[in-house]
């Protein structure tokens, strides 16, 4: 599989998160992916007008594309112009650059959430008028249209995230290669379902005080992050938490909130980020698929119930209270 | 004379282009084009302020700890907080991984590759340097890419993950570390010194980070087979291609000074301008004459600035704004850094040919050589149990500057908060020094000038030198405009 990777209106960080594959390194495992790089800006030797003549080949057919990958947003302004974004020595706009190329893949990918949805590109007033391969947001459309299917008769595969986790991609291109991926392997946002079937909070770490609504109060502290640190874990599509990065991380057991960077528009979340809006002391952004009468009396009774180990712990920086090895005093029903 | 533009440029960050006058097989003139526009300033505006923790590192892939820092540097003075020691030092743990792991892939996967393509076929050098660095193929690649991802794995511990962490907060760090998981980082620490040094340098840090003039370099080189080490190959290629009289600037170098702990930085901040001096940080301006820019003609400090984009502007040919200090362009860097706190081997090679694209290389090896001994010292330093991070309240009026030295150079954040939102928040980043276009006096910026008499060899559309030059610095581009 010959895959073209282009830099588009992002940060380039999905690149760098890409080349922190472990188990094997990045090159190996490209290669037992039966993945060659026709170019990449962070990998590849040639560059510059070698560049420039590689697209034409490709555009004119001589050079067969499967796999086309765009890394972030693209830039339809200014007055949709696309010369925010000028791909340095051809004089064309990023974005006509990634309309004729995507005409000519076998499969389109957006990698990170710039190229998915928009991204952060697109906060606040979207000074660029950034949009994604295929979205616009959360609405379908954007640079390629709502119609665009790759020659493989494939929307674009959207591995959403900010950055991506390198196996994410690694593992779409496994697939990709093997025939194995198509429409129902993708869902309602065009995401690989290999990692967007779950939620960050799949083997969250913090689970047990989540469990007791035993809660962080400030950052640093070892409690449940929703309540007041504006954790999105519960309702965020990824296997951040099971699938783990840079070794043994991942944002919550970093220590901060899961901001829901895999979904359409986690960069406008309706309030500022690490903080938790609540009406009348119940948070408003519940787990997406629980009623929230159920929620809330859960909560009351599971609040009732917090082992003092929990309570304490859930507001210190490292464990305080170690778990006994009997039931604590009190505790007989 | 003929005029080319060279772009774009892979194995640097993000989108550049550079046109070329071209004369007597010498580049005569520079201009440097960066054609990315993002509008970070202009998405900032109006946001909560703690919101910058979570956009400004979104800036940039490979600085994103960078940007982290000096937002939370900014907050921290708009609150009036301070880190408590640990997170003082688990920051500067985070902030120099992120720092040496991005001189790491710039020397193996962006820099050296240039020396493996077929235009130095004839080299005497090329047939080991070609099976060493040849991009992707060479034998350093995936071992390079594996010894990246362990040290990588501190972040993984301290930050969560790498890159766009939000670990890094104006009061400290939100991952307290206990006693075996310190143990832990002291092991990630000495999985890269080994590397370090058994491939890239053949020798202990120490040893390294004590050469002290060039005279002790080149006995240490003549001490040891050209094949010793990584850095030993480098040095016979800059030796042979003279890259020692490539891609010289304005030799002024400048730093906010690195790694801030206990009321002082592992690298002082200053300028050097023929001696060191104090840094006036006052003095910065930007000035848009040549940006795709409009709102304030007169060059103005950035806790002033604005960010307007326009596309129309006649005279302008980037947009990029041209940063400059007391009026005048500075280089910033690994080699800045170390000029500007006196390291003896930099100020040696400097004084003999001044900023160029050997010394460039030079330095940041030897950062790697020197922070890395930092960050074991550091790591002995945390005290499990004591806190690593302190609580704010943000004021509705306030201002902050957060100054950081990240990879490639000296970063800086200037924010102003009018009732509890983001009035402005202007961000200088260090290629923006670097890379910066001709300011309203016609003055080029820093590669500008490092390119004049860059040699051209006939019929080079892409020529080499221009390449060695522009990598040297190792730019991010994505910062440069954002």
């Amino acid at each position: 599989m010959k895959v073209l990777w282009l830099q588009s209106g992002g940060c380039g960080g999905c690149s760098m998160s890409l080349l922190c594959a472990e188990g094997p390194d990045l090159i190996s495992a490209l290669e037992l992916a039966g993945i060659r790089l026709l170019w990449h800006p962070s990998l590849s030797e040639a560059g510059a007008h070698e560049l420039a003549d590689l697209l034409e080949t490709i555009i004119v057919g001589d050079e067969p594309l499967d796999i086309l990958c765009v890394e972030g947003s693209l830039l339809r302004g200014p007055h949709r112009t696309g010369r925010f974004h000028v791909l340095a020595g051809t004089d064309v706009p990023m974005i006509d650059w990634v309309r004729r190329l995507a005409a000519k893949a076998r499969y389109c990918v957006g990698v990170g959430t710039c190229a998915a949805f928009g991204g952060v590109t697109t906060a606040g007033p979207n000074p660029t008028d950034a949009c994604g391969l295929q979205y616009d947001g959360s609405q379908k459309g954007g640079a390629l249209g709502v119609g665009y299917r790759s020659l493989a008769d494939l929307p674009v595969v959207n591995i959403a995230g900010c950055p991506i986790h390198p196996n994410w991609v690694i593992d779409t291109f496994r697939l990709l290669a093997a025939g194995e991926m198509d429409a129902s392997d993708l869902d309602e946002f065009g995401r690989p379902r290999l990692y967007a079937d779950h939620l960050v909070h799949h083997g969250c770490p913090r689970n047990e005080f989540y469990e007791y609504k035993a809660s962080a109060q400030e950052h640093s502290q070892l409690g449940c992050l929703m309540e007041h640190l504006g954790c999105l874990g519960t309702q965020a599509h990824a296997d951040c938490n099971a699938r783990l990065w840079n070794g043994a991380g991942s944002c919550i057991r970093g220590g901060y909130a899961c901001i829901n960077c895999t979904a359409p528009e986690f960069e406008e979340p309706g309030h500022a980020f690490q903080y938790t809006p609540k009406i009348a002391g119940i948070p408003v952004g519940l787990p997406t698929d629980m009623p929230k009468a159920w929620f809330v009396a859960l909560s009351s009774l599971a609040k009732a119930a917090t082992p003092e180990r929990l309570k304490r712990n859930a507001v210190a920086d490292h464990a305080v209270v170690p778990p006994g090895g009997k039931a604590p005093r009190g505790g007989k029903i | 004379m003929s005029r080319i533009i060279v772009g774009p440029f892979n194995r640097v960050e993000g989108d550049l282009e550079v046109r070329l006058d071209i004369e007597a097989e010498q580049v005569r003139e520079a201009w440097v084009n960066v054609p990315l526009y993002r509008g970070f300033e202009q998405i900032l505006a109006g946001k909560a302020p703690m919101d910058a923790l979570a956009i400004t590192p979104r800036i940039c892939g490979i600085c994103s700890i960078a940007q982290s820092t000096a937002a939370a540097g900014a907050l921290a003075a708009a609150q009036n907080i301070a880190m408590p020691p640990n997170g003082a030092i688990a920051t500067n743990l985070i902030l120099a991984a992120e720092n040496l792991a991005d001189h790491f892939t710039h020397f193996y996967l962006f820099f050296m590759p240039d020396f493996a393509r077929p235009i130095y076929a004839d080299a005497p050098w090329f047939p080991a340097i070609s099976a060493r660095f040849q991009a992707m193929a060479g034998s350093a690649a995936r071992e390079v890419l594996a010894a990246r991802a362990d040290l990588l794995h501190l972040t993984g511990l301290l930050a969560g993950k790498w890159p766009h962490t939000l670990a890094i907060q104006p009061g400290g760090t939100t991952r307290a570390v206990v006693a075996h998981e310190r143990a832990h980082l002291s092991a990630i620490l000495a999985g890269f010194r080994r590397y370090l040094e058994t491939r890239t340098f053949g020798d202990c840090l120490e040893a390294i980070a004590a050469i002290d003039s060039m005279e002790e370099l080149r006995a240490w080189m003549a001490a040891r087979p050209p094949h010793a080490s990584d850095l030993a190959m480098f040095l016979q290629v800059a030796d042979h291609l003279c890259l020692e009289r490539l891609g010289r600037a304005s030799d002024r170098f400048m730093s906010y000074g690195a790694y801030r702990q206990d009321g002082r930085h592992l690298f002082a901040a200053g300028i050097w301008d023929g001696g060191v001096e104090k840094l006036a940080v006052e003095a910065i301006t930007e000035d848009i004459s040549h940006a795709w820019m409009t709102g304030i003609a007169e060059p103005v400090h950035p806790r002033d600035g604005v960010t307007m984009p326009d596309a129309e502007q006649p005279q302008a040919y980037t947009w990029c704004k041209a940063p400059r200090l007391g009026g005048k362009v500075v280089e910033v860097g690994a080699l800045a850094r170390q000029m500007v706190d006196g390291h003896p081997l930099i100020q040696d090679l400097v004084a003999e040919s001044g900023g160029n694209v050997r010394n460039r290389v030079i330095a940041r090896l030897l950062e790697l050589a020197r922070v890395l001994i930092a960050m074991e010292h550091w790591v002995r330093a945390i005290r499990p149990g004591a806190p690593f991070c302190h609580s704010g309240t943000m004021p509705g009026e306030a201002e902050g500057v957060g100054l950081v030295e990240a990879a490639r150079g000296s970063l800086g954040h200037w924010l102003r908060i009018h009732d509890g939102r983001i009035l402005t928040y202007q961000i200088v980043a260090p290629t923006t020094w670097n890379f910066s276009p001709r300011d309203r006096n016609g003055v080029p910026g820093a590669l500008e000038q490092a390119l004049v008499g860059a040699p051209v060899r006939p019929g080079e559309r892409s020529p080499i030198a221009v390449q060695h030059i522009v990598r040297s610095f190792d730019p991010c581009m994505v910062c440069t405009v954002h």
